[in-house]
């Protein structure tokens, strides 16, 4: 974990700047205007544009190279754009990166956890770091343990946790100082489903309490779980909204076949006029359609020539992954 | 899928397990595990870290020793015909044994001679690797500079160099933008159509969806096992949708609900598994009122695989940590 320099607790009040805006959420945590990082020929992060709202849970969705990392240690002050800025709370990272520290807690993906130390050692150890006052830790460690169901492993060393266990540790120790702003670079990768949902726990703890938090992830499954989502690819921005607002944008509709054999029935409808895009997923196809009910007797009988047997076809909720592949295409064919 | 209807040569099993146990001194890392797998099924392993995947999986390929249990894989007995065995599996990992510093051809060339390929085959098994991953205009790149998609391409083009009927993946697509991956998973499909069967162990939902059957491991034990639409059907409560103000909060009042079996956050809304809906519904809005906090909606709703998955892991004991 690479974090704020000491002083966190004593950094920006809770509410601080509210009075500066106009609307009633005190106006953005974060703008990102045109934020620009090339590594010598190649650009990792290109004109990024957006802001987040303060207590927004907002994720950074996209591919491993999609710019994700590279975004967030700009963020986090720790890496230094090639042009453009981002503001956090108002005050520039371009300009003063070091202001912008003691605001936020940033979690890497590599983040610095003591092996040789317990799980209690590690969260006191980055108390002292953030200068937590010593009357305010034990409320925030029961609160953190509550959700991260550490507690009954205080005493272990942190070399002998779980991968899930670790990372909940890490963030943890993040959250350890209350900040402002938290960016959490992939905080999920390699961690089971059942640790997941605690880590979500504690994320959205923190959001309660009004911490805006800026989550990467390169699972579109977990888009699903922020109040809007920025999908990147190649270093931009393909489209931003919120979850509810991609799927519904998404062109077409998408059904849900199953049917006998499940290859030859794919490849009946790739030819289909209709048919914009058909994927094997296990057990079944996923078929892009214009409309359901328009296009459902076309495909039928499409399966039914080529000698498929249809069990069941049903409109399904799109997927992430279904918005992601459409805006893709769509960058691509213009 | 049946799989019933479809003559022809191929052996019925393609891997089958019985009693399959390991231990590590007074651990049990895997408890009696049963399963059989048909040749050209997609055969997904789930499980939280711990669970006794990747054991069950280094016994599958022979890198291991059962303490108890038998099985066989292609017809090899698990320790008997260790030696078989190796000779007919592939195996890719997500962190690939590509060399980055040779180039697309050198690193076939190279799997060829470790995979003992017959020198006669090698061109022709060269050229469908190039052909199948989309790499013949690529062969003299090196493969360090190739993006990740077409890199786990590659990686499972040397996998399978050698041709063999069962094929091991771990979290083969993690962290691939979608369209590489769906263009990977549709070269899986083509080689299970082809008749290889594929294990994938995986901790993603994303990946797991496109098996044709699910094998869910938990504390040594499989704790379920079949295709991803009938472990969502069987999900043994049914699953409520609750939205509320304060979803962290909730979580935690609901988990001391009577007949809320496990509750967890998704987005901003909790999803609760509970024994009866009906009777939960009158009682949810009250016991989350008594600590503050305010219902704004409650609906039933279809069960994702991961809500299956930790409904599963919780009904046997939750995850074993440490």
């Amino acid at each position: 974990m690479t974090s704020a320099s000491g002083g966190a607790a004593a950094g920006a009040p809770r509410g601080a700047g509210a009075s500066a805006g106009a609307s009633p959420a005190g106006g953005p945590a974060i703008e990102v205007d045109r934020l620009t990082r090339r590594f010598g020929a190649r650009t990792a992060v290109d004109g990024l544009t957006f802001s987040v709202g303060r207590g927004e849970l907002f994720g950074l969705v996209g591919p491993d190279g999609a710019g994700k990392t590279t975004s967030l240690r700009m963020l986090a002050g720790v890496l230094r754009p090639t042009s453009g800025d981002a503001r956090l709370l108002g005050l520039s990272v371009a300009r003063d990166p070091e202001a912008v520290k003691p605001l936020l807690a940033y979690m890497s993906q590599r983040f610095g956890l003591y092996t040789d130390l317990t799980v209690l050692e590690n969260l006191h150890f980055y108390a002292d770091l953030y200068r937590v006052p010593r009357s305010e830790r034990p409320a925030r460690l029961e609160r953190l343990f509550q959700f991260s169901r550490l507690g009954p492993f205080r005493d272990r060393l942190a070399g002998q946790l779980s991968g899930g266990m670790k990372q909940k540790l890490g963030l943890s120790c993040a959250l350890i100082h209350q900040p402002e702003i938290l960016l959490l670079d992939e905080p999920t990768f390699g961690v089971d489903p059942v640790s997941r949902r605690d880590l979500w726990l504690i994320v959205h703890d923190m959001v309660a309490r009004g911490t805006t938090v800026v989550v990467s992830t390169a699972y579109m499954d977990e888009a699903e779980r922020f109040d809007r989502v920025a999908l990147l690819h190649a270093g931009r921005v393909l489209t931003l909204d919120s979850p509810a607002a991609l799927q519904r944008a998404l062109e077409g509709t998408v059904l849900g076949v199953r049917a006998e054999p499940l290859r030859p029935a794919r490849d009946a409808l790739l030819g289909l006029p209709a048919v914009r895009r058909a994927v094997v997923f296990g057990d079944r196809l996923h078929v892009v359609v214009g409309d359901a009910a328009a296009d459902l007797p076309a495909v039928q009988a499409a399966l039914q020539a080529a000698g498929c047997r249809v069990l069941s076809a049903e409109a399904l909720e799109p997927s992430m992954e279904d918005v992601f592949i459409e805006h893709v295409e769509r960058a691509g064919a213009a | 899928m049946s799989g019933a209807g479809e003559p022809g040569a191929a052996p019925a099993v393609a891997v089958e397990v019985e009693g399959l146990t390991r231990r590590f001194g007074d651990f049990t890392a895997v408890d009696r595990v049963t399963f059989a797998a048909r040749p050209g099924e997609i055969f997904g392993f789930l499980g939280p870290n711990g669970a006794g995947k990747t054991t069950t999986i280094k016994m599958l390929t022979a890198l291991l020793r059962p303490t108890a249990g038998r099985g066989t894989v292609a017809g090899y007995d698990l320790v008997a015909g260790a030696e078989g065995i190796k000779r007919s599996i592939g195996y890719m990992s997500q962190l690939f044994s590509l060399y980055a510093d040779l180039t697309v051809e050198e690193n076939i060339g190279f799997f060829s001679g470790l995979y003992g390929v017959p020198r006669a085959r090698r061109a022709a098994r060269r050229d469908w690797v190039l052909q199948m991953a989309g790499l013949a205009e690529h062969r003299q790149r090196l493969t360090g500079e190739l993006p990740l998609g077409w890199k786990q391409r590659l990686a499972l083009g040397c996998a399978v160099l050698h041709e063999p009927p069962i094929l091991f993946l771990d979290e083969p697509t993690s962290g691939v933008d979608p369209i590489s991956r769906r263009s990977f998973w549709e070269l899986i499909g083509g080689m299970a159509a082809g008749g290889t069967t594929v294990f994938v162990s995986t901790h993603y939902m994303e990946e797991a969806e496109y098996c044709h059957r699910l094998a869910l491991m938990n504390r040594g034990r499989l704790v379920a096992l079949d295709t991803p639409g009938a472990l969502r059907g069987a999900m043994r409560e049914p699953l409520l949708e609750v939205r509320t103000d304060r979803g962290a909060e909730a979580v935690e009042a609901l988990r001391s609900v009577p007949g809320v079996v496990e509750a967890g956050l998704f987005g901003r809304a909790v999803h609760a598994a509970v024994r009866d809906p009906a009777a939960a519904r009158a009682q949810i809005p009250g016991a989350l009122a008594a600590r503050g906090i305010q219902v704004l909606g409650i609906a039933e709703i279809e069960p994702s695989l991961e809500d299956v998955f930790i409904s599963l892991v919780q009904a046997g004991g939750g995850v074993l940590d440490g």
